[in-house]
């Protein structure tokens, strides 16, 4: 059982915590000739591939690094142009490295309030009343199971999707919260948790569920 | 109250320790603040967000389901009285509506071993406080007084529960 990630929306559908668990790293570096085969397109602040998937370099990876030399934006480390590296032949050979691109803070804060409207719509969208809203949505990789307590508060967690009784861990990540945020007096309500014995106690609880699974919680 | 080590049986702690910090912090209180009344608007504010709290804490440990009834409510208040304070109040005097009911107890380990001064505090206001701050969390409006007070001299301590309204637009969907 792996658990990728754990994510609180607050009643008003703000991200108040969020924690990326177990997320493999994806990252290829390889040597390229001139030219270079694979296509690539600055999109959204980040140098894409977006054709010639090949060697575990795949449609949608990031560049990370030109000749070990951190990529950030479309600028190296050192001021170049990324594009400008590339299409100059005599800078080949040349070592490049792809890999997946990570959800930065503020990408979280956005899926977590896209989540909010599509909790409620799914509730709305009910042909009985009483429909609880989302409680699993499943993708061919990775299963999201969701918990809205009476009070509002969401508790994500996002696993591997033959992950069983995810239920019951997301009720013991409530029972944390109320104990480790709500009782201590310096957390106020509906703001981001910073509190670091939620911190581990939640670690603890997530490493005991990958070890030995949920049977003994 | 970690439940790392006994997760079915909370830590328990001496009453008598509570009872001692409360009455600090409310001889404190009348020590700061000149008004009495004051001194019970705080108390019941500071009862207020203890309950906006504590309800994550009782829902977490009780998986209730959502009360769309008083009958319930007031069910479940009782056993937040058991869990917490470790009291049992006998839940009256019904209002032929069904929405206004009243906790009744002879003895309360906040107010044990207290002699009131004659000054119009009420020094248990913590407790309708949190009980208001609770239940405005999952959506119920309350009004909640003390009808009768032992340490004013009458025979039982009884608080009032009110319902006012249900607040709809803050209930989560998937709720309504």
């Amino acid at each position: 059982m792996v658990i990728y990630g754990v994510y609180i929306v607050s009643k008003s559908g703000g991200l108040i915590y969020n924690y990326d668990h177990n997320i493999p790293r994806v990252e290829t570096e390889k040597t390229f000739g001139f030219p270079l085969d694979i296509k690539l397109q600055y999109e959204n602040k980040k140098v894409v591939v977006v054709f010639g998937q090949r060697d575990g370099i795949n449609v949608g990876h990031v560049l990370l690094s030109v000749n070990g030399c951190p990529v950030s934006g479309r600028t190296t480390e050192d001021g170049r142009d990324v594009f400008d590296v590339i299409e100059a032949k005599e800078n080949y050979p040349l070592s490049l490295k792809f890999g997946r691109p990570r959800a930065t803070t503020n990408e979280k804060i956005v899926l977590a309030s896209m989540f909010y409207p599509l909790f409620a719509l799914a509730s709305q969208l009910s042909p009985v009343p009483k429909c609880s809203g989302i409680e699993s949505l499943v993708a061919d990789t990775f299963k999201l199971s969701c918990f809205q307590t009476l009070t509002g508060v969401k508790f994500i967690v996002v696993t591997d999707t033959n992950m069983q009784g995810s239920e019951v861990v997301l009720k013991r990540i409530y029972e944390l919260y109320s104990d480790y945020a709500l009782k201590n007096p310096f957390y106020s309500l509906e703001m981001p948790i910073r509190c670091e014995l939620f911190d581990t106690s939640l670690h603890t609880l997530l490493e005991l569920v990958e070890k030995s699974g949920t049977a003994n919680l | 109250m970690s439940r790392q080590t006994s997760r079915l049986d909370a830590k328990k702690v001496n009453s008598e320790l509570l009872t001692l910090t409360y009455g600090a912090l409310v001889s404190q209180m009348l020590k700061e603040i000149e008004n009495t009344d004051d001194v019970n608007k705080q108390l019941e504010r500071i009862g207020y967000n203890m309950g906006v709290r504590l309800i994550e804490d009782f829902l977490a440990r009780t998986s209730s389901s959502r009360c769309l009834e008083m009958r319930e409510t007031a069910d479940k208040i009782q056993h937040a009285f058991r869990l917490y304070l470790n009291m049992q109040p006998t839940v009256t005097s019904w209002s032929s509506s069904g929405d206004e009911f009243s906790l009744v107890w002879d003895q309360c380990p906040l107010s044990e071993w207290v002699e009131m001064p004659s000054n119009g505090l009420k020094y248990c206001a913590l407790i309708p406080g949190a009980i208001r701050g609770a239940l405005q969390m999952v959506q119920l409006d309350v009004q909640c007084w003390f009808v009768q007070d032992q340490l004013k001299g009458d025979a039982i301590t009884e608080l009032r529960v009110k319902y006012i309204k249900r607040l709809e637009d803050a209930v989560p969907a998937g709720e309504d």
